[in-house]
């Protein structure tokens, strides 16, 4: 129920509604809780709604953390 | 990353869990790390002392039972058209389900977004259409938003049934519980999105419970489960977030406030950990037009227990579904005793479905 998918912002269609695509799929999706979505960000969908900006740039850092913890 | 560097990464994960030698229980409190966890066979990799518990992470199977009655009772009701996410129509209530009273001509439909709820009623404007609000702080914003869209075109044919829970306070109970022993949280990822790490601080220090945010995928998950063990072996109690990419430290503002517009907290029964104060949310008074309790005046009901459904010990992390005697016989998810066999988010579904034992 509180699942989420990724999907990337092709166009915002006005202040509520973005158009997404979901897996090659377009959907039409609220933006109305990321008001700063903008095209080409990555959101996570739930039950019709972008929850948040996805920030792939920093998923790397963890691993990254846990190595240095590992390796001394 | 390469998959080469990755793969050798993910071992060096699963080395590291592997050489743990204490007695350690780690929760997870969300119905999708329960399909996940179970799904990649990341249990059957756990040392024989580390033990992955699933707690009350599933909306649909902390419903209360006396709650999925009168939604039962409520979709019966002449004029009404009940809209659902699918989770809920075969969940069992005392006398049926709400797939059962659709076939006896009940109006019940299944929605993906309570948007299109909204769509239906305003489309259909001699029907009265009740969205069953049943989800935890990731649904609760989304319903908000659909209310203030109902209020905004003045839909007066649109109401919302609100079962939503918070999980902090669940949690809360948990960790109160002297008999339950965990040592660590895996805390949900998309509840997480929009509450942030605020509420895990202060249960983090409040219960010397480590938690860390955990995304989804496999490495998410061993990359959680190493970031409680360094804090348990470091004797650290401290909120942590894995799933970065995701979740911010501070949530998401604009849904903390949506749902503080359209809700306020109330005291709220669950499945199995009983009554939990502010766990629930009702509506503020700007909004009491579209509460579907207040207009359609739906009592309190009774929760009569299902009959040797063990659901509420499962939900509380005290025992593992197949402990149940119930499981897999005469209970799986074709014929489901009880919610958490029903839901595709219920650790008895989880259990059954990737057979473990
Ligand atoms: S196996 Fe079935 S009867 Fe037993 S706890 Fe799970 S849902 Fe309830």
């Amino acid at each position: 129920m509180c699942l989420g998918v990724p999907a990337q912002i092709l166009k915002i269609l006005d202040e509520q509604m973005a158009r997404v695509d979901v897996d090659g799929n377009q959907v039409d999706i609220s933006i109305q809780l990321v008001p700063d979505v903008k095209t080409g960000d990555y959101v996570l969908v739930h039950a019709g709604f972008a929850m948040d900006i996805i920030d792939a740039g920093v998923a790397d850092e963890t691993m990254k953390l846990l190595k240095e913890l590992q390796s001394s | 990353m390469n998959l080469n560097n990755d793969n050798k990464y993910v071992s060096s994960l699963l080395q590291d869990i592997q050489s743990e030698s204490r007695d350690i229980a780690l929760m997870e409190v969300c119905g999708t790390h329960t399909m996940a966890i179970a799904k990649s066979g990341i249990r059957n990799l756990m040392p024989g002392n580390l033990k992955l518990l699933s707690g009350p992470g599933c909306p649909v199977c902390v419903t209360a039972q006396g709650d999925i009655d009168a939604v039962i009772d409520l979709a019966e009701r002449p004029g009404i058209t009940l809209v659902t996410f699918g989770d809920m129509m075969r969940v069992p209530g005392n006398n049926s389900s709400l797939q059962e009273a659709r076939s006896r001509g009940a109006d019940v439909r299944v929605a993906y977004s309570p948007l299109d709820a909204l769509a239906i009623a305003r489309q259909n404007r001699r029907l009265e259409v009740v969205f069953l609000g049943i989800g935890f702080e990731t649904t609760a914003p989304v319903v908000a938003v659909t209310v203030e869209q109902a209020r905004r075109e003045g839909l007066k044919n649109f109401s919302v049934f609100s079962l939503h829970k918070a999980v902090p306070p669940a949690l809360e109970v948990i960790f109160a519980d002297p008999a339950i022993k965990v040592d660590g949280l895996i805390c949900p990822g998309h509840v997480s999105i929009v509450i942030g790490l605020k509420p895990y601080l202060s249960l983090a220090v409040k219960y010397h419970q480590p938690c860390v945010v955990t995304g989804f995928e496999t490495r998410d998950i061993l990359e959680g489960i190493v970031m409680l063990l360094q804090q348990i072996r470091k004797g650290e109690a401290q909120a942590q977030i894995q799933y970065k990419r995701v979740v911010k430290p501070e949530g998401n503002r604009v849904a903390q406030e949506t749902i503080k517009r359209v809700f306020r907290p109330v005291g709220a029964r669950w499945r199995g950990l009983g009554f939990i104060e502010n766990s629930g949310l009702e509506f503020n008074r700007e909004y009491e037009d579209w509460d579907a309790r207040r207009k359609f005046d739906i009592p309190e009901y009774e929760d009569i227990p299902i009959k040797g459904c063990a659901c509420g010990q499962v939900l509380r992390g005290r025992i593992t579904p197949p402990a149940c005697p119930l499981f897999g016989q005469p209970c799986t998810p074709l014929n489901p005793v009880g919610p958490c066999m029903v839901s595709h988010e219920g650790a008895c579904a989880a259990y059954y479905r990737y057979r473990i034992t």
